[in-house]
């Protein structure tokens, strides 16, 4: 056999020496995709620094933090304006952890189910229409929760208000049990068969490998579901603003009426003028926002990095 | 096990029981991955305490049929299976629960699967399915089965850590482990060499000699010297279909009698 013609020439050391479009495009590509990721860093640092300057001046200046976190009264449009932001905070928290009681089950055993136990149709028949569930805009959650929601919370608890804690959780967690659905879905089929395989060839049913084998290897997938999940529950604005009846109250009740951060916000926004005592409160609101969810990112990031060390 | 108490030290006084009725009986066994055949029409005994050897060239089915023994195809919806397998007389496809049947037949699959849990939970695994919940039982049973897997010098200092963190050819000891540690009656192989190094091979091809006085093992590898050097009996197979099956040393020494196994044997085609 003769080599190729060019063979010849490409070993010689001029042509090792040149770069070709080949070396360029790899160069190119480098330089993008080192683009696309820093990208995403700045406008996360950028986001970080403008809410907080629209807002730490206030928060550190006129407001008393300690007024912000033990007072419910938020009367910033009052003539004698307070930011006791107690019952916003208790208003997200009430409302995001109802929803989670509802949706971490109702996901998790869904993606179970879709990822282990169904076959064929059924199984293609469910991940589409959970994907159509995701694709469904909050506004529209907004009005079931409050033209569908509302009444049926009346008529069957018998209860004067149907816009509370019971609706908003109900809503906030069907919205967001499609996407933890579908990321717990791919966490368990990111497990490889062959786990499966070789858990069943050992003896086990199909229920063991799902809870010895295929759970435990795919945790961190299922933990970042469930976080994502509550961010999701955590950021949620118009379906809230819709559905929680938008009252400013510590709830003792799901039957109660509350108001989120972010509902706040949406809701009040508009009206602050600039540079006010009021636009900066709400800026703190978003530092508030920003810093807990970076405190769930992160903890969620040491849990799963822990559990992935043992 | 009946032969393994007489046997003592000498290997050779438990070997196949021909005299005996086979453990496994394979009658018409045709396999196909929606409607293409992979197997057709195999009909085999294989006896207890025998190692048998299944050899031949990719696709030819050996896979399957290590597959329908154990009822794997219920993972496989395109996988249709014909005919019967027995074992100990009993027709595997009558048993409702598979998951029983399962558990008596250790698997090694080609590539070493290492269960995402520690080598101590791995070959812990199968003994806590079946109810053992002490720690001293299991601790024994784990020492037991990685010792005779001839694994335990090289882990009993790291039991705790990730079974996937060991060499290739030490996580294939320790699937050979684990499958002890479900006491199978029956080991299947599948090509359990193909990812261990020659040393390892010869030590694994040691440990099943010595495995053969307490079960029957069934062999496929693509190594026709494997096949020479371990199986008691060698079957060969080729594009789905059992071309012939003998006495291994009569298929190498002497002529075989079908001049396919003869060229196979000898590496003209492959």
């Amino acid at each position: 056999m003769t080599p190729p013609a060019d063979s010849a020439a490409a070993a010689t050391p001029g042509a090792m020496d040149r770069r070709d479009a080949a070396w360029y495009a790899d160069r190119i590509a480098q330089a993008l995709i080192f683009v696309g990721g820093v990208s995403a860093i700045v406008f996360i640092a950028g986001i970080f620094v403008f809410v907080t300057r629209e807002g730490l001046d206030f928060a550190l200046g006129p407001l008393g933090l300690r007024e912000f976190f033990t007072s419910i009264a938020w009367r910033p449009t009052s003539n004698t304006p307070t930011y006791g932001a107690l019952a916003l905070i208790a208003g997200t928290a009430s409302v995001t952890g109802f929803a989670m009681l509802l949706s971490v089950p109702l996901s998790l055993g869904a993606a179970l189910f879709i990822a282990e136990f169904a076959r064929g149709k059924t199984r293609e028949t469910l991940k589409i229409l959970v994907e159509m569930l995701a694709a469904i805009p909050s506004v529209v959650w907004g009005f079931v929760g409050m033209s569908i929601m509302n009444p049926l919370i009346i008529r069957v608890f018998d209860v004067p208000v149907g816009l509370t804690v019971l609706n908003a959780g109900l809503i906030l967690g069907l919205m967001a049990a499609p996407i933890m659905t579908t990321i717990a879905e791919d966490a368990l089929k990111a497990v490889p068969d062959t786990y499966r395989e070789a858990a069943e060839a050992l003896g086990a049913t199909r229920w063991e490998v799902v809870v010895k084998v295929v759970i435990p290897a795919s945790r961190n997938g299922l933990l970042a579901a469930v976080l994502l999940g509550v961010g999701r529950g955590f950021g949620e604005t118009m379906a809230v603003l819709m559905a929680s009846g938008h009252a400013i109250n510590l709830p003792t009740s799901p039957f109660d009426s509350v108001r989120a951060l972010t509902a706040t916000i949406a809701a009040e926004l508009g009206d602050a003028p600039v540079g006010s005592d009021h636009y900066g409160s709400l800026f703190t609101l978003g530092i508030l926002l920003f810093v807990v969810t970076f405190l769930i990112n992160l903890a969620a990031d040491v849990v799963v990095r822990g559990i992935g060390r043992k | 096990m009946v032969g393994a108490a007489a046997g003592g030290a000498a290997a050779d006084v438990s070997g196949p029981r021909y005299d005996e009725p086979p453990v496994i009986e394979v009658r018409d066994l045709s396999i196909a991955y929606g409607g293409r055949p992979a197997l057709r029409g195999v009909n085999l005994d294989v006896h207890r305490h025998e190692i048998f050897g299944i050899i031949g060239p990719a696709n030819s089915g050996k896979t399957s049929f290590l597959r329908a023994l154990n009822r794997m195809e219920t993972f496989n919806a395109s996988m249709e299976v014909r005919g019967s397998v027995s074992i100990n007389g009993m027709n595997i496809r009558d048993w409702r629960n598979e998951y029983a049947l399962r558990s008596r037949i250790g698997v090694v699959f080609p590539l070493p699967v290492g269960l995402p849990l520690t080598v101590y939970e791995n070959v812990a695994f199968s003994p806590r399915l079946r109810g053992i919940r002490k720690k001293a039982e299991l601790d024994e049973v784990v020492e037991r089965c990685l010792t005779r897997a001839a694994l335990w010098d090289e882990v009993k200092d790291r039991l705790d850590s990730l079974g996937s963190l060991l060499s290739g050819g030490q996580q294939q000891r320790l699937t050979i482990a684990r499958a002890l540690s479900q006491e199978p009656e029956l080991l299947l192989l599948d090509e359990f060499s193909i990812a261990v190094d020659p040393v390892t091979t010869m030590r694994i091809e040691d440990v099943l000699r010595e495995l053969r006085s307490e079960l029957t093992i069934v062999m496929a590898t693509n190594l026709v010297q494997q096949a020479r050097r371990l199986a008691d009996r060698t079957a060969f197979f080729l594009m789905g279909e059992l071309v012939e099956i003998g006495v291994t040393e009569d298929l190498f020494e002497r002529e075989a009698k079908d001049e396919r196994t003869t060229g196979y044997i000898e590496g003209r085609f492959g």
